[in-house]
């Protein structure tokens, strides 16, 4: 089959690799970029476990094309901390023990952050409407809606 | 092994709540899971499975496959031993098919190659004669005489006569005079249920990574919840000893009992002998759904006598399980759970497991509990509705309690049921009102709990740090809460320590990660190798000191002199002990083995309340509260963590999941799109009562706590939708088309 050169910006990153036409962002990100972050908990678009940016867009990364990157930028878990300095989410994740297994949080948190993103005050309805396509299976959800909404409150007053 | 100080002693880590170890690995991306190791030269495999029910393998040719471009080896059945012991062979036969394929999905061969796409293309070319055989996917057509038979000469011999031979077991539990008790009730209620199996939905699917020498030494990188386990079961089919095969357990991505035995990892193994390269397997998720291991579907009977003011006068339950296409012993601990919340004087269980062409059952939270306890306490909820009674004081009444011959035998200790009811009827949620459609419901809910095999090393660092090296993979927060104990032990800070995960060649034997055992057992290996290590640095200030050993005593991290007797020493904190220890007799380090008892039960309490649509026939849950008794948690919100996740995943259970089998016995929703698992925007806030009654099994009260809160929803949903809609339902998941069916038949 006929590979791919691409030429994108992963993370504010130069990166450039070679793909299948059939091959997924999920898998040129882990297999090809060694970017571990976003799993593969479906590989259908059901369980967000996969979640990246596509130029600002959140999307299942399992569902787009490796092709599809180029020249746009993907941002993903690797990149959400500033160097050793975790993004408020990211703390308040661990602060209020938003976690069990944890393989559902990569995705979890870039989807937070998309939200917060566009609505830096959402209410607790909007949150978990948000978060309905991304999957957990330990913590019954209540850990993390709390951990988003603190983490707004944190982002808003700084 | 006695409490300290019998629940007086004051804490100063244990019960507070200090950031995971693992966090930031698992907030960044950072922690390696299954699938996420990779090696040098690795091939990639894949596995060709039934697209039959149940079926008769002719002939498997694999020739045109092994002589594709990129193949480097295939296995089938044909390159395994069969095992003598049963376990062993069942276990072997459900990572490869062998004469026959016995459930949609059933693994037959694998393939792999250098890349997943060669892979693929390669299962497409193994040509697989199938004879088809009828099939049979429901437990109680399964049992009848005439059913297709999944597998013959399985029975044991408690199995009564007469029966078809797909019924593989039979276990009774009980005492008392059944018929005294009956005639003594105003009232005797008797009704049929089913559930439906369902799985644990873990949001990783199985991964493993394999690498076999010339040399016959074996490396594998798994998740699961025992890597220990998966070691020995792997040595065994393989043929190799236990020496050499070292495995690691990965960070895991959920595993709720679901990761306790091996589906791909003989697999891998065997490949990679075979093609003398690193192999990696990962499943995908309709591959998880179908061939790895579901919870018992079940069909229970129930009888319970009660008189006009709500004393239970007996209790009789017959459980039918099946735990899919292999022996399962699921249904004993239903029968021994079904009644373990009440204090009777004539209770009876019965259970049969019945083989069905369904995937081999795997453990899932509390096994075999929710199923019965659900059909009871749906039975007792009916008793309480036609006698006019409340049903938490119905259940005060009739609760287990210190002394209580259990309906499975053993004589209960200090337990936590009559608390956690009690904290229950206080809550301001029993006594919320209500609106139109709208109802509550309660259930009682209980998990034996296990100790098992254990072994902790604790290692002093001369920098005055502490090195913990447990055997048990960390499914919840465990390494936080033995962290936190051995800081309580050692009196020294909680980030003075790290816990890790070791692989099988770095510490001995450890059970799985599975009986709520972790925090318990591990825990108390970890007091236990404090201890012993406290007793070398008494020993080390006692030579700086040259006094006697039995004259030093540890206190808030540091060695002292027993008494005034002793000597005038100021104390030596273990980061001095540790600092001069190499001059003292060498490194310092505590160790602790043993097979841990005295796990303590636990029993919940789970109160609902639902709102049910008449037009859609969907259900919403309002508000939900969790009252348990932790014995005494460790790290709070991991216990809430377990209450809260457990009461979700049951309330998925009740309203949602099931396994939906046609007529062709296949699998018809092996995907999260149609086996829905609960999602944010269904749920409320699950707000969480932690109760501690302290368990006398473990120095400082701790339970197992992480499987009891999967066991009340079944019941408590039900319960709820049946008080909200005015007809009760018999069957789970409550759906929208039964809810809509049952108001039909209004």
């Amino acid at each position: 089959m006929k590979t791919i050169h691409v030429s994108t910006t992963v993370n504010g990153d130069a990166a450039e690799f070679i793909c299948g036409p059939d091959e997924s962002l999920l898998d040129v990100l882990r297999n090809r970029l060694g970017l571990t972050g976003a799993k593969e908990g479906c590989g259908t678009g059901d369980c967000g476990a996969c979640s990246v940016m596509l130029d600002g867009r959140l999307v299942c990364s399992c569902l787009v094309l490796g092709a599809e990157a180029e020249g746009v930028t993907v941002d993903t878990i690797e990149g959400l901390a500033e160097g050793d300095h975790l993004h408020p989410l990211q703390q308040s994740f661990i602060d209020h023990a938003a976690l069990q297994c944890g393989v559902c949080t990569p995705g979890i948190l870039v989807a937070a952050k998309a939200l917060l993103d566009r609505n830096p005050d959402p209410t607790e309805t909007e949150v978990r409407y948000w978060l309905a396509g991304n999957l957990c299976r330990c913590t019954g959800y209540d850990k993390i809606i709390h951990a988003v909404m603190d983490a707004a409150k944190t982002m808003r007053a700084a | 092994m006695a409490l300290d100080n019998t629940g007086q002693r004051v804490f100063k880590v244990v019960g507070t709540r200090p950031p995971r170890p693992d966090g930031v690995d698992k907030v960044t991306g950072r922690a390696l899971y299954g699938a996420d190791m990779s090696a040098p030269g690795m091939l990639v495999a894949h596995i060709l499975r039934s697209p039959h029910a149940h079926a008769e393998i002719v002939s498997i040719d694999t020739s045109a496959a092994e002589a594709l471009q990129g193949v480097k080896a295939v296995v089938t059945a044909a390159d395994f031993t069969p095992q003598e012991d049963e376990y062993l062979d069942d276990i072997l036969v459900n990572c490869l098919a062998r004469d026959k394929v016995l459930y949609d999905g059933h693994a037959v061969a694998a393939v792999a190659a250098t890349s997943a796409d060669v892979a693929k293309a390669a299962l497409k070319l193994i040509k697989v004669e199938y004879r088809k055989l009828p099939h049979v996917t429901d437990v109680d057509a399964a049992m009848r005489p005439d059913a297709p038979i999944v597998q013959s000469g399985r029975s044991l011999e408690t199995v009564p006569e007469g029966m078809s031979e797909n019924v593989t077991s039979h276990c009774e539990f009980g005492h008392g005079d059944l018929e005294a008790g009956f005639a003594k009730a105003d009232l005797i209620i008797e009704r049929s249920f089913t559930t439906a199996a369902t799985h644990q939905g873990y949001i990783e699917p199985h991964a493993c990574l394999a690498t076999m020498g010339a040399d016959g030494k074996g490396d594998l990188w798994c998740c699961t919840q025992g890597q220990y386990n998966v070691r020995s079961i792997c040595a065994d089919l393989l043929g190799i000893e236990a020496s050499q095969l070292r495995v690691t357990a990965s960070e895991i991505g959920g595993g709720f009992g679901g990761k306790t035995t091996v589906f791909i990892e003989p697999v891998a193994l065997a490949l990679s002998r075979k093609s003398g390269r690193p192999v990696k397997i990962v499943m995908s998720r309709s591959e998880v759904f179908l061939a790895t291991g579901p919870t018992v579907s079940s069909s229970t009977d129930v009888k319970i006598g009660m008189t006009k003011d709500g004393r239970i006068t007996a209790g009789q339950a017959h459980l039918r399980y099946s735990g899919g296409a292999f022996p399962c012993g699921t249904v004993d601990m239903g029968a021994q759970a079904a009644f373990a919340a009440y204090d009777l004087e004539a209770v009876q269980t019965l259970g049969w497991n019945a083989l069905t062409n369904r995937p081999k059952e795997a453990a899932y939270r509390a096994p075999g509990a929710p199923q019965a306890i659900y059909a009871v306490e749906s039975v007792v909820d009916e008793l309480c509705q036609q006698l006019g009674l409340d049903p938490l004081e119905v259940r005060l009444k009739n609760a287990a309690r210190k002394g209580t011959k259990s309906s499975y035998g053993p004589t209960f200790d200090d337990i936590g049921l009559m608390a956690t009811l009690e904290a229950a009827k206080a809550h301001p949620h029993y006594s919320a009102p209500l609106g139109e459609n709208q109802g509550r419901g309660l259930s009682a809910g209980f998990w034996f709990n296990f100790g098992g095999n254990t072994c902790v090393t604790l290692n002093v660092n001369t920098d005055g740090t502490v090195g913990i090296t447990e055997g048990n993979p960390d499914i919840g927060g465990s390494r936080a809460a033995i962290s936190q104990m051995a800081a309580e032990e050692l009196g020294i800070p909680y980030d003075k320590i790290r816990t890790i995960v070791a692989d099988t060649s770095s510490l001995g034997h450890n059970d799985v990660t599975d009986g709520s055992r972790v925090t318990f057992s591990v825990g108390l290996a970890t007091i236990k190798a404090a201890r012993d290590a406290i007793s070398k640095m008494c020993s080390r200030a006692a030579q700086i000191w040259g006094i006697d050993e039995e004259a030093v005593v540890w206190e808030d991290g540091a060695a002292c002199p027993a008494g005034p007797n002793a000597g005038k020493f100021p104390p030596m904190t273990l980061a001095e002990i540790a600092a001069v220890s190499f001059n003292t007799g060498g490194p310092i380090a505590g160790h602790y083995e043993f097979n841990a008892d005295g796990a303590g039960v636990s029993f919940g309490v789970h109160l609902v309340d639902v709102e049910v649509d008449r037009e859609t026939g969907g259900t919403k849950v309002l508000r939900y509260t969790v009252f348990q008794d932790a014995g005494k948690a460790v790290h709070p919100s991991y216990v809430e963590g377990q209450m809260q996740g457990g009461a979700v995943q049951g309330i998925g259970w009740a309203l949602n999941e099931e396994y939906i089998y046609g007529e062709d016995g296949r699998l018809q929703n092996p995907g999260f799109l149609d086996y829905r698992i609960p999602v944010a925007s269904d749920l409320p806030k699950i707000d969480t009562v932690i109760l501690e009654i302290p368990n006398p099994g473990h120095p400082y009260g701790v339970r197992g706590v992480g499987e009891t809160p999967i066991v009340p929803p079944l019941a408590a949903l039900s319960n709820a939708v049946s008080r909200a809609i005015g007809k009760r339902l018999h069957s789970l998941p409550m759906s929208p088309p039964r809810i809509l069916k049952a108001l039909s038949e209004a």
